[in-house]
């Protein structure tokens, strides 16, 4: 009798290791999502603060872009508002200031004296690291919602996922509807 | 990533054992040898590998960077460097951004270093910075990053620390069963049948001392070999650009500058061997690094994504028949891993055209040809141009492996 009580017990305290042991996996990866988040969220704050530089020494070369500045201004705005919102919606607009300012550097390569402003170049630096750090930040919290998904939905881990109540991650992806076009130069 | 570097450190630790075996062994033949007490000797050697492991592991970093004559950068010293390594940290998913250094080298060269990642420096040479644009600079940058994120350092810190005392005990050793046996040998004749054992154990010894650190070299050898190979694949994954590292490697290769600080225990640690011959990539199991243009064309045959996975596929495509690098169980990335187009400023034509470079080719061989250059070429189609004095009467060729008759 005394015997089958101990079985019992190892197995159970067998059990509960396991459930620990997967527990602990998937709150670690939940954090590494929550982590690689907030080093996205870095990176877009990062790009508002630049952009009203940017526009600050841009404005005396570029009289003549009224409207490719006034897009990124409230391109800009657009995504600060979204700011607080989830990825997918987020995603959207941050996606159109990156296509924006892509079409403002762009325009900028037709103004020799703006192009040697020292200002300008360092600022231009700065963009184009911005614009990777947030790609790369991207890529690294894509791939771990991935790795904290498959965990959520894959045996045996699925099951602890469902009596802890652990919600799938959400994907963010930059959707760029017009960001192919070529950019619109004007010569008036 | 933590499957990749749990598997990659089982094949790893098994090399590392062997070699802890036999330094041990030498360690008691030395005991055995000077005090007719293994355990001694087992201890001393046990005590001397002890210490160093612990200067390694503690000052091994800062060793090293006051070695290469390393100076540390902030952010507004060098912005596009500084920018790179951050954005490569942000896609390794490193924690702790790595200190930046900068070695006023003309040579082309990059290393990083530190025994943990959250405290961790990646060196770069002036002359490399000057040389790469932005992608082929994030390649070099990812390729040092990932021997962080990897634990490369540290492993190979170890290793080479256990590879130099085997080669000094071997050597203290050999040197003292040589000269030191003919004295005993003439004591211990009156011994007999033991005299006639002894002198078994003692050809063993001397044997053994000889091919160990041989032995020990060459698994050192293979060890940084395989960290290579898997730190240019987490480049490619990181960068999703492997044309970057690539391109980089190329124009690396392409200097015969050598880097006036490095030396041989820290070879491993740079992106290519600072020790390489002019021209010549070097042979396979006596070097630290896989020849350069085989990493180059493993990483332009990456023609449909940027996952370990790939970077077996393109491995095998280069050594057909061989097995992969990387082992299966590591290959698990996110499913399909995307390639990505090359940053604009990459995509300005800076490029020869080919009619210039093949004029260009053309008038430097009618140059060679006045100085009594020989021009062969090899069945793989590519043109070796030899000096006048080489000696050899014919030469490795290191595109297709094979070798060219200069006479």
């Amino acid at each position: 009798m005394d015997y089958w009580v101990w079985i019992i017990i190892g197995i159970v305290v067998i059990l509960l290791i396991i459930i620990v042991g997967l527990y602990n996996g998937l709150v670690g990866l939940r954090n590494q999502v929550k982590n690689a988040w907030a080093q996205i969220d870095v990176q877009l704050k990062r790009r508002f603060d630049l952009i009203p530089n940017l526009m600050e020494t841009v404005k005396g070369y570029m009289k003549h872009e009224r409207e490719t500045m006034e897009a990124v201004t409230n391109a800009r705005n657009l995504a600060q508002q979204a700011s607080g919102a989830g990825a997918g919606e987020r995603g959207k607009a941050e996606g159109l200031l990156g296509a924006a300012l892509g079409r403002l550097l762009a325009v900028a390569e037709n103004y020799p004296d703006l192009k040697a402003n020292q200002n300008f170049l360092a600022l231009q630096e700065e963009l184009t690291s911005t614009e990777n750090k947030i790609s790369f930040s991207r890529q690294y919290y894509n791939d771990s919602v991935l790795r904290f998904n498959n965990k959520i939905q894959m045996v045996p881990s699925n099951i602890v996922a469902g009596m802890f109540n652990f919600q799938l991650g959400e994907f963010f992806e930059v959707e760029v509807p017009v960001e192919r076009e070529a950019p619109k130069v004007s010569f008036t | 990533m933590w499957e990749q570097i749990r598997a990659n450190r089982t094949k790893s630790i098994i090399l590392v054992t062997v070699m802890a075996v036999m330094l041990l062994a030498i360690g008691y033949f030395l005991g055995f040898y000077i005090f007719e007490n293994g355990i001694a000797g087992l201890f001393i050697a046990l005590v001397i590998w002890f210490v160093m492991t612990l200067i390694a592991f503690y000052s091994g970093d800062s060793i090293l960077l006051s070695l290469s004559k390393a100076k540390k950068i902030g952010p507004n010293d060098y912005p596009r460097l500084y920018n790179v390594v951050e954005e490569m940290k942000i896609a390794s998913g490193l924690e702790k951004m790595p200190d930046v250094y900068i070695i006023d080298d003309k040579a082309l060269n990059a290393f990083a270093t530190g025994r943990d990642p959250n405290k961790a420096s990646v060196a770069i040479t002036t002359g490399l910075l000057e040389r790469l644009n932005r992608d082929e600079l994030q390649g070099v940058i990812g390729h040092e990053i990932s021997h962080i994120k990897n634990r490369d350092v540290l492993l190979m810190a170890i290793t080479a620390v256990m590879l130099g005392t085997i080669v000094i005990l071997a050597w203290y050793v050999s040197r003292l069963l040589i000269f030191g046996s003919m004295g005993r040998s003439r004591s211990s004749s009156r011994g007999g049948g033991g005299g006639q054992a002894q002198m078994i154990i003692l050809i063993v010894g001397i044997v053994f001392m000889i091919l160990a650190p041989i032995l020990a070299q060459l698994i050192y050898y293979a060890i940084s070999r395989k960290r290579e190979y898997l730190a240019d694949a987490s480049s490619a994954l990181y960068t999703r650009y492997p044309e970057g590292l690539a391109s980089a490697l190329e124009k690396i290769s392409g200097s015969t500058v050598e880097l006036k600080t490095a030396n041989k225990a820290t070879a491993p640690m740079y992106i290519i061997n600072p020790f390489r011959k002019k021209g010549m990539s070097l042979s396979n199991a006596t070097s630290t690094h896989p020849p350069v243009m085989e990493r180059i064309r493993i990483l332009r045959a990456m023609a449909g994504g940027a996952s370990f996975a790939e970077y077996d596929q393109a491995f095998r495509q280069v050594h057909p028949g061989g097995k992969g690098v990387i082992s299966p169980a590591t290959q698990y990335t996110a499913g399909v891993v995307g390639l990505r187009e090359a940053s604009a400023e990459e995509k300005q034509p800076e490029k020869p055209t080919r009619e210039r470079m093949n004029r260009t080719r053309e008038v430097e061989d009618v140059m060679l040809r006045l100085n009594k250059y020989r021009i062969v070429q090899c069945a793989c189609g590519t043109k070796w141009k030899i000096p006048p004095d080489f000696p050899d009467p014919d030469v490795l060729c290191t595109k297709c492996g094979g070798r060219v008759k200069v006479r």
